[in-house]
């Protein structure tokens, strides 16, 4: 089972569709208990920095997630969730993340427009399971405004290009997290769910 | 790089599509999912359902054809037509659309676009200006608008275009990105249905100004209206109805012939 985290923060119709989709099983929960005995976790995240971590500490989620990453179970960050697990952000702050990848949520600063909104470009950097059979180059769906720059570069898996290259997806181990929208990425984001799923499947 | 997005329109009423893609191939040529699901295996980098509904009642079966369109689809679609309050834009949302066009109602309630922007994230509130040229001379005196250098203006018409306002559709289009909208959906009240092309001086000047992304609409025959929307009217993206509703393209074909052109997109 799969658990997609509801914390309050826009919809998770997407996600949760998606990944049935590609044949997985999942559940969308608030619940701390029902987290940490998934067998996979998703994080998703639309809005505003501070107002999802907020919403996660009341929903007393901070530490179940932790603990999952802690445990290596397999996690996927999509948006504001690859965000929220650094150190801390930018956006109307500095607010404090999880701390679970150490480094900044900066915004872009060039006069591109922003938010980026549309498809662009993965380069691949790392290869791993849950970027397999993901073409060098292939097209993913973003929407934002801010980007994560991670102090440790070895947690780069993906960079793609906006006015300057930036880390568009971070992996270490079975955490996985994308700045871009794979539920919203058809072929490719679909590709991406399956993986996940079954990287779930394989513990 | 970023890709330029090429986006079908699919016009609904009551339920049925009466501007989409004419196809034979379709079990029921008049249901908005189906056409949907065919746009996404073409490579459609987004959708677009403008309800066009004339009455209340059928509010509701927009929203199932949202529902069942995200369960089949995994591209970005928006939803406009009809959206007049934070309520209409939850309930769109909560169906499982991913943004909402606001056009009658951010002109008469800009309230609506700072709210919901505020409360759903700028980036599913997509600010539509329909936009008509009308003679500098002919204005309204009411009118307090830029300079008068110029012999042509563009001035905000809302209700789907039939009803002039004085509002000034650059002003409009700049008050929409400062109150929150995450897009803007430029349409072209002259050339909308003309076929003979977008107007490229109004998305040219709505797009050097603005700091968010821009789709052009109206007026699209052939992919070279499309070319000159992305390389003149510098437009983010464009968005195209009939060119693929009478198949004349699919949206493969024009996306190369865009390519060949040094557009970049997304193949």
């Amino acid at each position: 089972m799969i658990a997609v985290i509801d914390y309050g923060m826009g919809n998770l119709g997407s996600v949760y569709n998606a990944l049935r989709y590609v044949g997985g099983e999942a559940e969308v929960t608030s619940e701390a208990a029902a987290i940490e005995k998934a067998d996979g976790v998703i994080l998703p995240g639309v809005g505003a920095f501070g107002d999802c971590m907020a919403n996660l500490r009341e929903h007393e989620l901070v530490e179940p997630i932790k603990r999952v990453i802690e445990a290596n179970r397999p996690f996927l960050g999509i948006c504001l969730g690859l965000q929220m697990l650094f150190s801390e952000s930018d956006e109307g702050g500095p607010h404090e993340g999880l701390g679970v990848i150490p480094g900044k949520v900066v915004r872009f600063d060039h006069d591109l427009k922003i938010p980026q909104i549309g498809w662009n470009q993965l380069n691949i950097k790392q290869q791993c399971p849950q970027l397999e059979g993901v073409e060098e180059g292939s097209y993913v769906y973003f929407v934002h405004s801010y980007y994560v720059v991670p102090e440790d570069e070895s947690v780069i898996a993906t960079t793609t290009d906006y006015g300057h290259e930036f880390c568009s997806a971070i992996r270490r181990g079975n955490l996985f997290a994308t700045q871009f929208h794979p539920e919203k990425s058809h072929d490719v984001g679909l590709r991406i769910l399956d993986n996940f799923r079954r990287l779930v499947q394989a513990q | 790089m970023l890709a330029k997005r090429i986006i079908p329109c699919l016009d609904v009423k009551e339920g049925r599509v009466v501007k989409g893609v004419q196809y034979v191939n379709f079990r029921d040529a008049g249901d908005p999912v189906e056409q949907a699901a065919w746009y996404n295996e073409q490579g459609a980098d987004e959708l677009v359902f403008l309800d066009i509904t004339a009455s209340i009642e059928h509010r509701g079966t927009m929203l199932d054809i949202v529902k069942r369109t995200a369960e089949q689809v995994f591209i970005p679609f928006t939803v406009g037509g009809g959206i007049r309050s934070v309520e209409d834009i939850r309930a769109t949302l909560n169906a499982g659309a991913d943004k909402v066009s606001i056009m009658t109602a951010g002109v008469q309630n800009p309230k609506l676009i700072s709210e919901s922007a505020e409360r759903f994230g700028n980036q599913c509130i997509v600010v539509a200006v329909d936009a008509k040229r009308v003679p500098r001379e002919g204005r309204d005196d009411a009118y307090l608008g830029p300079a008068p250098d110029e012999e042509i203006e563009w001035l905000v018409h809302t209700h789907g275009g039939t009803q002039p306002t004085q509002v000034d559709a650059l002003e409009y289009a700049k008050r929409a990105e400062d109150l929150g909208a995450g897009e803007l959906l430029v349409t072209s009240m002259d050339a909308d249905g003309t076929r003979a092309g977008y107007d490229l001086e109004l998305l040219r000047r709505i797009s050097e100004s603005a700091g968010i992304p821009v789709i052009a609409s109206g007026g699209a025959g052939n992919v070279e209206h499309m070319y000159q929307a992305l390389a003149v009217g510098k437009c983010d993206a464009v968005l195209a109805a009939s060119i693929f509703h009478f198949r004349e393209y699919s949206v493969r074909q024009v996306k190369e012939e865009l390519s060949a052109r040094g557009i970049p997109v997304r193949l």
